[in-house]
């Protein structure tokens, strides 16, 4: 596939390598040169100097005969009218584009909907980073929540303690415990070792990463089986009132108790203005007074949601020490991703949220759902299975027969209402919704070949 | 001239003004009952000195400033309140010294509603009338200071409802001019009375005490044409209609414009003010009814009528009575008394501080308590899901502060009269609030007061009916100056 991407920014780059592996191909535009060329020195890909909302750059870029153009530059405005410039000008099929201003997203019907700016796919980071935290909170114990199926099936990521029932026992033992819940476990990461891919007889070590699928509703119980599930949150204190912060606020004001801390008393200001129920505090969320005096050690869930890394890092692990019971933190730095230690709970990637759900457009064949995971290590994808017995490699099959690579696992399939966990002899019907666990990201190409229909089908 | 304009609106408001003396006039000659020389009089004099003020600036035309706008509202109830008392002092029936005649006069026009006046029942008609029609002129001038002058004039806090500022309803600007506002607004007004006046009559009164109680509901004034008030009437559906309109009268004649333009009864529920006035009321009207039947003033069925209405009443400073709640136990009076602060809301014919004010200080209260517990938080007043300015927070304590130093000054006043504690209290409260019936010697009738003692009341009422400050500001040396 044909490929541009206006703006070489962290999430315009990241999204560059994870294309570039997939044999597609890339042309990035961007404006500083500097920024190509690293770009360009690290990845196969082509670069274009300009502003992508020209009509020159983008026909340098290729437009003419492009599949897609995804727009990820700072500015709304450009990355809307260079998607209005590509469609008028060369009939790009498939449009992208980063939209932050919520105001454009209020109008969201008229303006995207109607086509009257021809964007096909909204990305707004901050809500979906927004969403994500959320699920966090809403999912007590949880590392990750994934959706799929409009969030029937959740992919749930729990760190593994000592203490709960099936820790340090057989996975196959989880069906006596829980006679009436449905699960599956998709993939254990184990520290220092590659991916576990699950057996029966594989046994559950204290600190493994369990990723497990599973109904929304059994998602509480398959937890307790791993860990001893936290209570429900009730108090929850935001640092750094931005954008993320503010939304967040907004929307669990109204079911949790909120404290929202802002360095900015203009800020601030704003903040109250917009915010209900909450408790917008002045001061800094790194002053072990103020936490204090806002009673930390009473706060189920610490959120450093600033727009600086070292901060967001610093305060956590204070907020930790003073006694915050989970903490989580926004890195958008990959590097620091990997050097955090136990102090923080969860860091949360702005940049791996947005690319998740770029990626579910940008695949082949008929996917609804992508979720980056591990930092781009593993996916989860809801695949869609077309075609018949003759014409499909999965279609008529038992998931046990399928060809599948080593590192994939089956979570679940989705036939039309139904949701169903993956077990070895079931077989698979046209048009299932089919959900897999990759553990080897490069492993993407073979499965979507393996789900590719013949040429018989049309 | 520097008031010329001021004059000159004067001039035109006692032409206006004139005729509200002419159906009485009209009664008066058919009935044939002595008081059409005392009509013609007053209608000549007011006539006369309205021309004689207005011919010479007939040609002016300049636009009011901020000083004009004072000097006008403090007239129009001071000047109309002398000419509107000429009938009532000429008038043989009543034989009132001008004291007397001015009070009456003044307590009609700012709708507080008490009276120096007894028997009543054997008045004529055309007399009665005109107590009625002072009233709903008053009316009518309360909702046109209420809507253009006072936020113009920023009083205590009111420039919330300036129509170019961000106030805490953004749709508060009904229409785009000021005087097709007005308009608008007196059609709401007209209606309502209308609506009342033949609520009355099914609810069984006879047709002209259903007119005249009207007046008098919808502007919240209180005058009866009847000693006993509405004790008179018999049926407890006379109490409930009229329970309902004061209520209705009490609300901010804006959200009935809203309500009717758009259709929509949430409006009222949308509006923070109106809920807080009708939440104190329905607690206040829930207490008095639980502690009639406590202490066994009254029966059941007379406890929750009474109770109800005579909360209503005095809490939106109405001052209808039907009970002579003054007897009841100590606390009912006097909570009742203390309800009256509070008043009606902005926007309407009630008196008092307005519930908004008092939604504010107390919204400002809850703010501090919940500061003290955050030191770092930043806490805005907000009303309608909007921040209310620091300035405006700071002219409210300002208007309290002075309003209850008028209070206790005019009490000591009163006091220095010769008035007993209770009364002289009471006579303030019903006074300033607006209200009308007091306690003690002042619980039916004024006429117990001495002249000295009217005239302080008159100012009393003047004061609260011009929120404080627009009366002050005119003893103020500056506002003399050039």
């Amino acid at each position: 596939m044909k490929i541009i991407i206006l703006g070489a920014g962290q999430v315009g780059g990241t999204l560059a390598e994870h294309l570039a592996d997939e044999k597609n191909d890339i042309t990035v535009v961007d404006e500083q040169a500097t920024t190509l060329k690293r770009l360009q020195e690290r990845l196969d890909i082509r670069t274009v100097l300009g502003n992508g909302a020209h009509p020159v750059t983008l026909m340098n870029a290729g437009a003419e005969d492009a599949d897609m153009l995804i727009a990820v530059t700072d500015s709304d405005e450009i990355n809307m009218l260079a998607c209005s410039v590509a469609f008028t000008l060369y009939r790009t099929p498939t449009k992208i584009s980063r939209i932050r201003s919520a105001n454009y997203l209020m109008e969201h019907q008229a303006l995207f909907e109607s086509g009257a700016i021809p964007v096909d796919v909204i990305i707004g980071p901050e809500q979906l980073v927004t969403r994500n935290i959320e699920q966090l909170i809403a999912n007590p114990g949880s590392l990750q929540v994934l959706d799929f199926a409009e969030g029937r099936i959740r992919l749930v990521a729990v760190k593994a303690v000592a203490g709960g029932p099936i820790v340090g026992r057989e996975l196959q033992e989880i069906r006596g415990h829980m006679p009436r819940v449905d699960t599956r476990v998709a993939a254990i990461f184990r520290a220092g070792g590659d991916p576990i891919i699950p057996e029966g007889s594989t046994v559950v070590e204290p600190n493994d990463e369990v990723f497990f699928i599973a109904a929304k509703e059994h998602i509480r119980d398959v937890t307790s089986e791993l860990r001893e599930v936290d209570k429900p949150y009730h108090r929850i204190m935001i640092v750094g009132g931005g954008n993320i912060g503010a939304t967040l606020a907004k929307q669990l004001e109204s079911a949790y108790q909120v404290k929202v801390i802002e360095r900015s008393y203009d800020r601030c200001r704003t903040l109250s203005d917009m915010l209900e129920n909450t408790i917008v505090l002045h001061g800094s969320g790194n002053e072990p007074l103020l936490l204090k005096q806002e009673n930390i050690e009473n706060t189920d869930v610490f959120c450093a949601l600033t727009d600086n890394d070292e901060s967001n890092i610093m305060m956590s692990m204070l907020a930790k020490r003073l006694g915050a019971k989970k903490v989580i933190t926004l890195i958008t730095n990959a590097a620091y991703a990997d050097l955090i230690g136990d102090d923080i709970d969860i860091a949360i990637s702005p940049q791996q949220i947005t690319i998740s759900s770029l990626l579910m457009h940008v695949r082949r064949g008929d996917i609804s759902a992508v979720h980056s995971l591990r930092r781009g290590a593993a996916e989860a994808i809801e695949l869609t299975a077309h075609g018949d017995a003759g014409s499909s490699k999965v279609v008529g099959r038992r998931l046990d027969e399928l060809n599948l690579p080593s590192s994939v696992t089956v979570g679940a399939i989705l036939r039309g209402d139904e949701v169903l966990i993956a077990h070895g002899h079931m077989v698979v019907e046209p048009n299932d919704h089919v959900i897999l666990f990759l553990t080897d990201r490069t492993q993407i190409s073979a499965v979507e070949k393996l789900f590719a229909v013949g040429f018989g089908f049309i | 001239m520097q008031f010329a304009m001021a004059f000159k609106i004067i001039g035109v408001l006692l032409i206006l003004f004139s005729t509200t003396m002419l159906p009485s006039l009209f009664l008066g000659l058919v009935a044939n009952d002595g008081s059409e020389s005392a009509f013609a009089t007053g209608f000549a004099a007011t006539l006369l000195a309205g021309i004689t003020l207005w011919l010479p600036s007939r040609h002016m035309s300049r636009d009011l400033n901020i000083r004009d706008g004072f000097m006008v509202t403090a007239l129009f109830w001071l000047v109309l309140g002398l000419f509107g008392a000429i009938p009532l002092w000429l008038a043989p029936e009543l034989s009132l010294t001008p004291a007397e005649a001015i009070f009456e006069s003044i307590s009609g026009l700012t709708t507080t509603g008490a009276t120096v006046i007894t028997g009543l029942d054997h008045l004529p008609r055309s007399l009665l009338l005109y107590r009625q029609l002072l009233q709903w002129l008053g009316g009518i001038g309360i909702i046109v200071l209420a809507v253009a002058v006072l936020p113009m004039l920023g009083i205590g806090g009111m420039q919330l409802y300036r129509a170019e500022s961000a106030g805490p309803s953004k749709d508060r600007k009904l229409t785009p001019r000021i005087t097709s506002t007005a308009k608008a607004l007196f059609g709401i007004y007209f209606l309502l009375t209308m609506a009342c006046s033949a609520s009355y009559v099914a609810a069984g009164m006879p047709p002209f005490d259903a007119l005249c109680h009207a007046f008098s509901t919808v502007a919240i004034g209180g005058f009866s044409t009847h000693d006993a008030s509405l004790g008179h009437y018999e049926q407890n559906s006379v109490l409930l209609v009229s329970s309902v309109f004061m209520v209705l009268s009490a609300i901010n004649f804006g959200l009935h414009f809203l309500a009717l333009q758009r259709r929509n009864i949430r409006v009222y529920s949308h509006d923070s003010e109106t809920a807080f006035f009708i939440t104190v009321i329905a607690l206040a009207s829930i207490v008095v009814c639980c502690l009639l039947l406590a202490t066994e003033t009254l029966d059941l069925e007379d406890s929750l009528i009474h109770g109800l209405f005579q909360t209503i009443s005095i809490a939106t400073t109405t001052g209808f009575t039907t009970q002579d709640f003054s007897v009841w136990p100590l606390f009912l009076p006097v909570l009742l008394l203390m309800l009256s602060f509070m008043g009606g809301c902005v926007g309407s014919t009630g008196g008092g501080m307005k519930a908004m004010r008092i939604l504010l200080i107390f919204r400002q209260g809850m703010r501090e308590l919940r500061q003290l517990l955050h030191p770092n938080a930043v806490i805005p007043l907000k009303l309608d899901a909007r921040r209310v300015q620091t300035e405006v927070i700071s002219a409210v304590w300002s208007f309290f502060a002075v309003y209850m130093f008028c209070f206790v000054l005019i009490w000591l006043a009163l006091l220095a009269t010769g008035l007993d504690f209770i009364s002289a209290f009471s006579a303030v409260v019903a006074t300033m609030n607006n209200l009308g019936p007091g306690l003690g010697d002042v619980a039916a009738h004024y006429a117990a007061v001495n002249e000295s003692g009217k005239l302080i009341l008159c100012l009393a009422m003047l004061m609260g009916r011009l929120e404080v400050f627009t009366l002050l500001v005119l003893l103020t040396p500056a506002f003399w100056r050039h």
